[in-house]
């Protein structure tokens, strides 16, 4: 197994059910516990972080359940040091977790509070988490960092500036903790996935025109799923990646190759 | 095992001698082959190539040896006749080929630059143009060209080597958008300084690199070492397998931090 011995903390994974529509963190929690891994699955959805957990157990994987608010500094405090006690190290954090019920909005008509909302959810949550892990890395001899950012933050969409102004912040943060702390052996890389069907896109995505229009700038002409983007983020959080820092893996079926 | 089944054909992949240091495409073909594919292995070095193709199945392995000069059209015809006659199909290719000319602008003469360019662009042109039909006919396949960081940003030398690798890199999005609708993924990756039989033995290449130059480059590179191919081979295993089957026209850098600064 790729990832044995290694305990990981991954958010916003509570959609990882079976036989339900995955969330990229759902679907990457599922995985990673196939390979191996000790999970902490952390979330603002209790209820279904919890079911995810009881399947990866059932399955013979490691899962415990941790609500965590990802703008909040001290649910993540809180966190890591229940992870730590639980568990003695560190090796993996998988930064999922993205803005609730997003709106997409003009430039002129983005509200200054979803400006906020999207930077914090975004790019301080990615801040808070890797600041407050990096110590506890260091300690063991390394680790890895995975963020999630989008095509959007390579690339502009046509509505939603702050989305992708927080996506651009994760892109390039991301870079900047990988130089920083390239000496201790942690490496801190980004995935920027395409348009993925997952319980937070599934609205926007079964309007048909939509759906089409998707369709239709997406090369390999189909939506991804959360386990497409789960194995990427398998592959960075191994040791198969150890030479892998400060890049940006793009899982997005051809889009930003045009 | 993750390319069970998969036929795959691979590029400067003579270098995998066990008592050798191995090159990226050495070192790839044992990785492919320990995850259950069946490995043609292409060179120009006949010798060291049958010596790796008998040492993959003297450990239980399927491979075999074909010679290949990639700037050649009908060899890659030949090459690719003969993994699909073989092994019945081709899944995977690996465009791993590569030399080095380590020449300011100026000093870098239309040869050199023709024969960067013939080896690395073209090679990988011709490689590409060759497979698809024969991936085609098996319902799809995964492309893999080697590029170079120095595909992104420039060295400080080898001039030929980078507009040659930059001409891969593009060229990799291209096929990828092309042949996207027919399941054919094409992605290039980026290593940073590795250690090869290219790099590694300056000594044996008249025009290789000093110890001095490795040594400048090491300073450059934010995890402060050089990667060993295997680290190249774990990420080209990576997009030759179906759990990148969403990954085309992407670029994997795996330089230890370089270009992220």
């Amino acid at each position: 197994m790729r990832l044995s011995g290694k305990v990981i903390l991954i958010t916003a994974a509570a959609h990882g059910i079976e036989g339900k529509l995955m969330g990229i963190g759902g679907a990457t929690a599922r995985v990673l516990a196939k390979e191996g891994a000790k999970l902490i699955v952390t979330d603002i959805n209790a209820d279904a972080g919890k079911q995810t957990c009881a399947e990866i157990r059932k399955e013979g994987g490691y899962a415990t359940y941790e609500t965590l608010d990802v703008s909040n500094k001290q649910d993540w405090i809180k966190t890591i040091n229940k992870a730590m006690t639980r568990f003695g190290r560190l090796d993996v954090l998988v930064n999922c977790a993205g803005a609730r019920g997003g709106q997409q909005y003009a430039l002129e008509d983005t509200p200054v509070e979803d400006w906020d909302r999207q930077m914090n959810d975004h790019a301080k949550a990615v801040f808070l988490g890797t600041k407050y892990v990096i110590p506890h890395m260091r300690k063991i001899g390394g680790g890895s960092i995975i963020n999630i950012s989008s095509i959007y933050g390579i690339v502009a969409p046509p509505t939603s500036p702050a989305y992708s102004a927080a996506k651009g912040a994760i892109r390039i943060f991301t870079k900047a903790a990988a130089i920083q702390y390239a000496a201790d052996k942690i490496r801190v890389n980004s995935v920027h996935p395409g348009y993925v069907h997952t319980t937070q896109t599934n609205k926007m995505m079964s309007d048909p025109e939509v759906r089409q229009w998707l369709l239709d700038r997406t090369p390999l002409g189909r939506l991804a799923k959360g386990e497409d983007i789960a194995h990427g983020i398998v592959y960075l959080a191994s040791d198969e990646s150890s030479f892998v820092t400060g890049s940006e893996l793009i899982i997005d079926g051809g889009v930003t190759a045009q | 095992m993750r390319l069970a089944n998969k036929v795959a054909l691979i590029t400067g992949s003579a270098n995998g001698a066990l008592d050798d240091v191995k090159g990226i495409g050495g070192a790839t073909a044992w990785m492919f082959a320990k995850e259950g594919a069946k490995v043609v292995l292409a060179d120009i070095n006949d010798e060291m190539g049958q010596k790796t193709a008998l040492q993959l199945r003297n450990m239980g392995y399927d491979s075999i040896y074909v010679h290949l000069n990639v700037s050649n059209e009908q060899n890659w015809i030949k090459a690719i006749n003969k993994a699909v006659l073989t092994y019945g199909k081709l899944d995977i290719l690996v465009n791993s080929a590569g030399t080095i000319a380590p020449f300011s602008v100026e000093d870098t003469t239309s040869e050199v630059w023709d024969e960067q360019m013939n080896v690395h662009a073209k090679g990988t042109f011709l490689g590409t143009k060759h497979a698809i039909p024969a991936m085609r006919k098996s319902g799809g396949g995964s492309i893999i060209n080697m590029s170079s960081i120095n595909g992104l940003v420039a060295a400080t030398t080898s001039t030929a080597y980078c507009a040659a690798k930059g001409a891969v890199r593009v060229f990799s999005k291209a096929s990828a958008v092309q042949y996207a609708k027919e399941n054919i993924r094409v992605n290039s990756v980026h290593p940073g300084y590795t250690k090869t039989p290219l790099n590694s033995s300056a000594s044996k290449i008249p025009a290789g690199i000093s110890p001095e130059e490795i040594k400048r480059r090491i300073m450059t590179v934010p995890l402060g070492r050089m990667a060993t191919s295997d680290e190249i081979a774990y990420g080209i295993l990576f997009l030759a397998s179906n759990e990148s089957s969403f990954i085309t026209g992407s670029e994997l850098v795996i330089d230890g931090g370089v270009t992220a600064q």
